[in-house]
């Protein structure tokens, strides 16, 4: 069964200058792949290295874009015929950050950045690049410590920051611009200080909330580059979005344990956030570093890098990190670097985006957040005193504990331990019919672990609300927090 | 090479000065001899980029079916694509060339504070990694098809 092929003029130099072309097949993909073997030099043009059609390359069944109909799949039958239909899109290389030549560096500023001045690739001109450039810090923590840190010496003009947490004594293992002082005083005015100190030069602006689809798009416009230094989906995915829509660079970076991850996603010249991961892990997959752990000098190591790209960007100096992602494995000390290309389909950078504006982040990564959520009703708990209560009067209760082994190590409450990521396989070691109360450190993993047994038919089960954790606050100073 | 005259030279600037601060983009019809286009006429196309114009132009596939019905119907080639960079060199960028066809020739205009600047031709390369800067040849009158006997003339 023969089908006609449409060829676009700019590629008729491939099939002998034919306008139209006749080639077997079942389905469009068939078509195509007859196409291509007979007039070898269309499949570069069709198709990426990763075989997958080029993102300007539309192609038609009659008058609908196979993207609405099966894709590749789409079935052709005698009568229909195929069309290549290019879409032509361009345009200009990311606003270079035009040096004003008001910008003057004083004495003390040229005596300060003299090991900046005397390498050619930075030399006067590209100090008063990094004194004219914005940067905007997403997270004052484990990342944004190095960062604020060394684009602060290096002579960033602007560092805005965004964070709403509070100094605790678990921060400071990684977090090195907050110190033991520090401890219980608002991250932001911390940091402040520490950039301040470092170098009185950089006007700092502070903003204490939370980045949200409301204040997002406000707040990064002002922005030249974006650094994304947090731990959670719901704001990557935010942050990317936000970015994609203002034609922004993203400096990322993310942490776990001893692997880190850096890259720049930048729409204009290279794949997203969403390019690389389209959807969000279910909820709970991905542990953060304060569930799983992290090594503290490993945000020492990524946030320095992300730093070194974000210096690069503003400098227009060197390869930037656009579409290659760089793994680190700490305990094998091996950078590993992956090519990541532009997904055509992605829906806020591809050829033909779906997002316009930005949405609930929290529920697209399948969270409810606080406000919303049902939580208390759905999920029984118990506190701590209660339970101690019971155990002081002999009842008899089974005490599951969900956290990791090393966690198990550092304190426990003499639970049975089965991890969160175990619990399906290994449930069969519950006994359904006696109560279960389900702990981990804070009360997060468990009230997963609770909703997951009662869907699994555990009628008896209840969360310790608040963890180990406020069991050692409440209950028992000799059990250790961590 | 690439070979048009002034008044399409005119078009073109002013279509960008037009559009500034929005990039302006163009179908460019003619006909194509060993390896020379000459350019006829161009064509404006409104520029379907929802966001960001100022940066970034995108022709639908639909208008760009247009484009090769509206050659068919004057029996002229589509040869390619013309495009304003505001306030930017008249160089393609990383994004132009991810996007580029072969064969087509692609003008750039450079429109700086509002008015039209340096102009510059390119064609993709073979293996896709590059443009290459095509001469641009500007006659002082219009070339019709009849004047196609001077198309190995050196001016």
């Amino acid at each position: 069964m023969s089908i006609k092929i449409f060829i676009p003029t700019p590629l008729r130099p491939y099939t002998e200058k034919q306008d139209t072309i006749e080639v077997e097949g079942k389905t469009v993909e068939e078509a195509l792949k007859n196409l291509t073997s007979k007039y070898l030099p269309l499949q570069q043009h069709l198709y990426s290295e990763q075989g997958t059609l080029r993102s300007y390359i539309n192609i038609y069944v009659n008058d609908s874009d196979i993207r609405y109909l099966s894709k590749e799949k789409t079935p052709v039958k005698e009568t229909d015929s195929i069309s290549i239909i290019p879409s032509i899109a361009g345009g200009v290389e990311v606003t270079e950050a035009e040096v004003e030549e008001d910008i003057q560096l004083s004495p003390e500023e040229i005596l300060r950045y003299s090991r900046h001045l005397i390498i050619p690739e930075v030399g006067l001109n590209g100090q008063k690049k990094l004194k004219a450039a914005s940067v905007l810090l997403i997270g004052a923590g484990g990342l944004g410590s190095p960062l604020a840190l060394y684009l602060a010496a290096a002579g960033i003009g602007r560092i805005g920051i965004v964070d709403f947490d509070v100094v605790d004594e678990t921060n400071l293992q990684r977090q090195i611009m907050h110190t033991t002082n520090d401890v219980g005083r608002s991250k932001l005015d911390s940091a402040r200080e520490s950039i301040t100190g470092i170098n009185p030069n950089v006007l700092v602006e502070t903003y204490p909330f939370r980045l949200s689809s409301d204040n997002a798009l406000d707040l990064l416009k002002d922005y030249d580059v974006i650094v994304d230094g947090t731990d959670n989906f719901p704001t990557r995915y935010l942050v990317n979005d936000a970015c994609v829509l203002l034609g922004k660079p993203n400096v990322y970076g993310s942490i776990f344990r001893f692997d880190g991850q850096v890259t720049v996603f930048d729409s204009n010249r290279g794949p997203c956030y969403r390019c690389l991961y389209p959807t969000p892990p279910p909820p709970g997959l991905v542990p953060s570093c304060a569930e799983g752990g992290v090594l503290g000098v490993l945000p020492g190591i990524i946030g320095t890098l992300q730093a070194l790209e974000t210096i690069k960007l503003i400098l227009h100096e060197g390869d930037p990190l656009i579409g290659r992602l760089v793994l680190f494995d700490a305990l094998k000390f091996k950078f590993r670097e992956f090519i990541l290309k532009k997904n055509p389909d992605c829906p806020v950078c591809g050829i033909a985006p779906t997002i316009h504006q930005l949405k609930d982040y929290e529920q697209f990564c399948g969270i409810e957040s606080p406000t919303k959520s049902k939580f208390n009703f759905d999920t029984p708990e118990i506190t701590v005193a209660e339970l101690k209560n019971r155990l002081d009067h002999g009842d008899d209760v089974t005490i599951l504990d969900v956290r990791e082994p090393n966690e198990y190590e550092i304190a426990n409450l003499g639970g049975h331990l089965i991890p969160l990521g175990e619990l399906p396989g290994r449930i069969s070691e519950l006994n359904p019919y006696k109560e279960i109360i389900v702990h981990c450190k804070s009360g997060g993993r468990s009230a997963k672990a609770v909703r997951f047994l009662m869907k699994s038919g555990f009628t008896n089960v209840k969360n310790l609300a608040g963890g180990i954790d406020a069991w050692s606050q409440q209950i028992d100073p000799l059990v250790p927090r961590y | 090479m690439i070979r048009f005259s002034k008044k399409i030279v005119n078009e073109i600037e002013n279509h960008g000065e037009k559009t500034y601060p929005e990039e302006c983009c163009g179908m460019l019809l003619g006909f194509s001899k060993n390896g020379i286009h000459f350019i006829e006429e161009v064509m404006r196309i409104d520029n379907s980029q929802d966001e960001n114009r100022r940066r970034r132009f995108f022709i639908t596939p639909e208008q760009y079916r247009q484009a090769e019905q509206l050659a068919r119907d004057l029996k002229m080639e589509l040869l390619g694509f013309y495009h304003s960079h505001p306030d930017h060199p008249a160089a393609p960028s990383a994004f132009d060339t991810d996007h580029a066809l072969p064969w087509f020739t692609y003008i750039i205009i450079s429109v700086k504070q509002g008015k039209a600047a340096a102009m510059t031709a390119w064609l993709l390369n073979e293996e896709r990694t590059q443009f290459i800067e095509r001469i641009i040849i500007v006659d002082p009158i219009p070339v019709s098809s009849s004047d196609r006997k001077f198309v190995h003339a050196p001016q």
